[in-house]
């Protein structure tokens, strides 16, 4: 400590490897990590997300989409959970266990993606608007709201009825529609960290405006970004359900929660298994979202570290 | 005048606000001279501050020159701007909120290198990066700290390592020890004063806290609502303080010594605005000795003593 | 000087000890810490960051937040009575009645949607039997008392500037006629003009009102200018403390004679000052014997391994350093007891 205080300039050696036993450069996602493992309920979320995953990756392993998912098999319709099908069958006969495995499948693809597009498209808006400020900012921002203004599920409706019904447009509309909120936070964060002395800072340095807003200002508001997207999946996941059950969204024979709910409404009455269980899956998925949102924005905030 | 490092001649800065133009810097004037310090000394509101970042062009003057190194630099194109910014760099008041949270000190000590290509490759990066961190007495085992895991008084030395990384000749001091404990403001003065006479720098100190300021400074001026009221020789400044508001800003100092009863020139009120403000002397509504011609008609410095110049229609008089 | 608590003392802490624990980590934010005031006394709590002073004001308010804070031990007597066993109702009615607190930062300890008015009628309200109107009517002359007149009762605070704001506080924290002013770095939010102002308004009051007073700052000089007596804290701990002319002029701990140093004198210029070495120590696992030892120019051997009790200095002030203490036990002068 004392050679920290003792001014000596003047003996700067060339060292070639500076810095010996100097701690390693700590991440500071892991700092996160350990604030985020204390939190319970976050963890409980996260062990159901990750079994979503796997049975997305796995699929096929358990059961085959040819043969078992989308296979009618229409002697077995309708049939209670037994050891043999232990979710029961659908109205064709198929294994709802396997559907829903499969299903997961698209829902995860739909919510991660259409949430990426949304964010690297509200993002980059909300950056620039908030970054320039002025004539830019009041465009992009007066946009936004009359995107807002539309409720999000009926524009949705609207560029998929546009568009026609498939993957990539179901996907497109739930970005579209999602995209004015990113901006917003986006663009709240970057007017808080815009004013920071450390951006006068870099400035001074000589920085340019690029660097500026890559290096200094975008790491510095992903957090408000990551625990909306945490959120926006489990919202990306339910639109996409939403979207599917009156027919908008994937199309049969290919499983999908939401349509698998759709089919099954007609024999709610002897058959509740057939709505049920989707039901079920997509509840646990979203509040499993839910969950880890609200850790991570826990775990986020520095303010709330203990 | 070849020795001359900075000159600002009638330098305005006015912002707009709804309730009308805020003058922050109205018309000041003043030269530095090379390895001098020049302290800028106000209270909040003063423009003492905006007067800084003006000069380094963070903020755009609203009307004068800044002559640096003989040029006006006032209208340099952004490229220019960059270039120069290797010679004028800047310390900032606060060490937490002048440093990026998300980088280590290694990386915030190394960024002005990168940007001005500076260092060829990583190993001359790093090698460049110890040794501005020893020349500010930082221990090379920080390297990998993040800002939020130091002190204050490290926090600002790695603020000053960055300053120093393109070896400026010029460095605008923005309160740099009014966020720190008396003990580690002490450490750090020490600092920048080796660092002066060791680098050869020329400091502008801008500060609210006059006794540091006469510690550290070669000259001070004085700021009042946008506008330099006194400018003197650090010595001449406390010895024989004329303008009205100096005098009251250096009686209101609480001395530590028991028995100093300096004569209390208390003030009344506290500062008038500085939109739209009356003609004339900006703090004639408080003085006591305020006279009718005090507003009617605009009081310019006047050198009263060598070196010393009061702006105050009363001194004129005599 | 002696710290033994006599009656006439209005407040005696003794032995107060105060941690944070968070995460299983315990911060130590004040020590063993002993100060004693009398009736219309001003006491200067002089410290740097981190040196417990907030947590002692706390503390005798009863306001440290718990959790994660903790009183591990000691006693805080005001009036004859330990308020740390005070019921929580009746500490209620202690607070802002008969000791109040004044925070540093005037801008957010007070309601921006209550006029001013309100804010110091709610005070008398809470505390004294009187009518609304009768509230009303004493906080009008509250507010003349601080200097602002009382027609502004009924302005907000944002229609007040900041030594104004500071001014209301004051009001507020002297409505109710208390025994004790905590007042947390009253004028450091403040510029130096302003600052003299208020110091003046607080040294007049105190005089008319006889109110005791702690003053809690890092500003060796507001001290100077305020009160008869001061301690020095460093981590947790009263390290100097006694009457000011004593502590001031006769300097005897190191920690203290380093703050000295390390500010610029207006009266005197040296070309260099001369800090103290290092820096705070870590108030999770502060240094073993004296905790300014790593820092003291003087430190030897010993002062790593014993901690050192508060020895009764020649000018009769109290110093707590190990140096001092043998040089008292060599020359057979009486110890206090800590």
């Amino acid at each position: 400590m004392s050679q920290e205080m003792t001014l000596d300039p003047v003996q700067v050696q060339p060292e070639n490897s500076p810095a010996k036993g100097a701690p390693k450069k700590r991440s500071q996602w892991l700092e996160v990590w350990r604030r985020l493992k204390r939190d319970k309920m976050a963890m409980l979320g996260l062990f159901i997300i990750t079994l979503v995953v796997l049975a997305a990756i796995f699929a096929d392993v358990i059961a085959d989409y040819e043969t078992v998912v989308i296979a009618q098999n229409l002697a077995d319709r309708l049939q209670g959970p037994s050891a043999q099908y232990w979710l029961g069958t659908d109205e064709f006969g198929r294994d709802i266990f396997a559907r829903i495995i499969h299903g997961t499948r698209v829902s995860l693809m739909v919510g991660v993606l259409s949430v990426a597009i949304a964010i690297i498209m509200g993002g980059g808006l909300g950056a620039v608007a908030g970054y320039y400020g002025g004539k830019m900012d009041n465009v992009i921002m007066r946009v936004m709201d009359i995107f807002l203004a539309v409720p999000s599920i009926l524009l949705a409706i609207a560029i998929v009825s546009a568009l026609g019904a498939n993957l990539m447009n179901l996907m497109l509309a739930i970005a579209i529609s999602s995209v004015p909120t990113y901006a917003r936070v986006v663009r709240a964060s970057v007017l808080t960290i815009r004013d920071q002395e450390f951006i006068e800072a870099a400035r001074a340095i000589g920085a340019s405006d690029l660097r500026i807003i890559f290096r200094h200002i975008i790491p510095n508001c992903l957090s408000p970004v990551i625990v909306q997207g945490a959120l926006g999946v489990a919202g990306a996941i339910l639109s996409t359900a939403g979207l599917s059950f009156i027919g908008l969204g994937i199309q049969p024979p290919e499983p999908e929660w939401g349509a698998m709910l759709a089919g099954g409404r007609q024999y709610l009455r002897h058959a509740w298994h057939v709505t049920t269980f989707p039901g079920l899956t997509i509840m646990i998925t979203i509040l499993a979202l839910n969950l880890l949102g609200d850790g991570l924005r826990d775990a986020l905030d520095p303010r709330l570290k203990h | 005048m070849s020795d001359t490092i900075l000159e600002v001649r009638n330098l305005r800065k006015y912002f707009s606000t709804p309730k009308g133009m805020l003058h922050a810097v109205d018309g000041v004037n003043f030269s530095i001279r090379k390895g001098k310090t020049l302290g800028i000394v106000g209270e909040s509101g003063c423009g003492k501050s905006t007067t800084g970042r003006v000069i380094l062009r963070l903020l755009e003057a609203t009307d004068g020159e800044i002559l640096f190194d003989g040029q006006n630099i006032r209208h340099f194109s952004k490229d220019q701007m960059r270039r120069l910014r290797e010679d004028m760099q800047i310390i900032f008041q606060d060490p937490f909120a002048s440093l990026n949270p998300r980088m280590t000190a290694s990386e915030i000590i190394g960024e002005p290198l990168l940007i001005h290509n500076k260092v060829k490759n990583k190993r001359e990066l790093t090698e460049r990066v110890a040794e501005l961190m020893e020349l500010v007495g930082l221990s090379p085992r920080l390297v990998n700290t993040y800002p939020h895991e130091l002190d204050g008084g490290r926090r600002q030395r790695i603020g000053i390592a960055r300053a120093l990384a393109l070896k400026p000749k010029f460095i605008i001091c923005d309160e740099p020890v009014s966020a720190l404990d008396v003990s580690i403001q002490a450490q750090i003065l020490n600092l920048m004063q080796d660092l002066q006479e060791q680098l050869g720098l020329t400091y502008i100190f801008i500060t609210h806290d006059l006794s540091v300021v006469k510690h550290f400074s070669d000259e001070i001026a004085v700021m009042y609502l946008g506008q330099l009221i006194e400018k003197a020789p650090a010595r001449d400044l406390f010895s024989n303080p004329t303008h009205p508001y100096t005098r009251a800003l250096l009686s209101a100092i609480p001395s530590i010594h028991l028995d100093h009863k300096m004569e209390r020139e208390v003030l009344q009120g506290e500062i008038t605005s500085p939109i739209n403000p009356a003609p004339g002397c900006r703090f004639a509504p408080r003085c006591k000795y305020a006279a009718p011609e005090c507003t009617s008609r605009e009081i310019h410095l006047n050198e009263i003593n060598k070196g010393h110049f009061v702006a105050c229609a009363m001194v004129e008089k005599g | 000087m002696t710290e033994q608590a006599s009656k006439q003392d209005l407040l005696s802490i003794q032995d107060l000890s105060i941690v944070y624990e968070v995460d299983g980590e315990t911060t130590y934010a004040v020590n063993g810490l002993n100060i004693s005031l009398k009736r219309g006394e001003t006491l200067g709590l002089i410290g740097e960051t981190g040196a417990g002073k907030t947590t002692t004001a706390l503390g005798i308010m009863g306001l440290v937040p718990n959790p994660p804070g903790r009183i591990v031990s000691g006693k805080v007597v005001f009036d004859g009575e330990d308020l740390l066993q005070m019921p929580k109702e009746k500490m209620r009615g202690v607070r802002g009645n008969r000791i109040s607190m004044i925070f540093q930062d005037p801008m957010t300890s007070l309601n921006p949607v209550m006029t001013v008015g309100e804010q110091i009628a709610e005070v008398i309200l809470i505390h004294e039997r009187v009518s609304k109107k009768a509230s009303f009517q004493k906080a009008g002359e509250m507010l003349e008392m601080v200097g602002i007149p009382a027609a502004r009762a009924g302005d907000f605070p944002h229609q007040f500037s900041g030594g104004m704001k500071q001014r209301v506080v004051i009001a507020i924290a002297l409505a109710c006629n208390p025994d004790l002013l905590i007042a947390d770095e009253p004028t450091t939010a403040l510029d130096v003009t302003i600052q003299a102002q208020v110091l003046d308004l607080m040294k007049d009051l105190k005089n008319r009102y006889h109110t005791a007073m702690i003053l809690i700052t890092h500003d060796l000089g507001v001290v100077a200018q305020v009160c008869d007596k001061v301690a020095i804290m460093y981590a947790g701990e009263v390290v100097e403390s006694g009457a000011i002319r004593d502590v001031y002029e006769n300097t005897r701990h190191p920690y203290t004679k380093g703050l000295f140093a390390s500010i610029p004198d207006l009266d005197h210029s040296v070309g260099r000052l001369k800090p103290i070495k290092g820096m705070m120590p870590d108030p999770t696992n502060p240094p073993s014997g004296c905790k300014f030892h790593p820092r003291c120019p003087d430190a030897t051997a010993t002062c790593s391994v014993s901690e050192p009790e508060p020895v009764l200095t020649e000018t009769g002030h109290v110093a707590r350093c190990l140096m001092l203490q043998s040089m008292v036990e060599q020359t057979d002068v009486n110890r206090v007891q800590g």
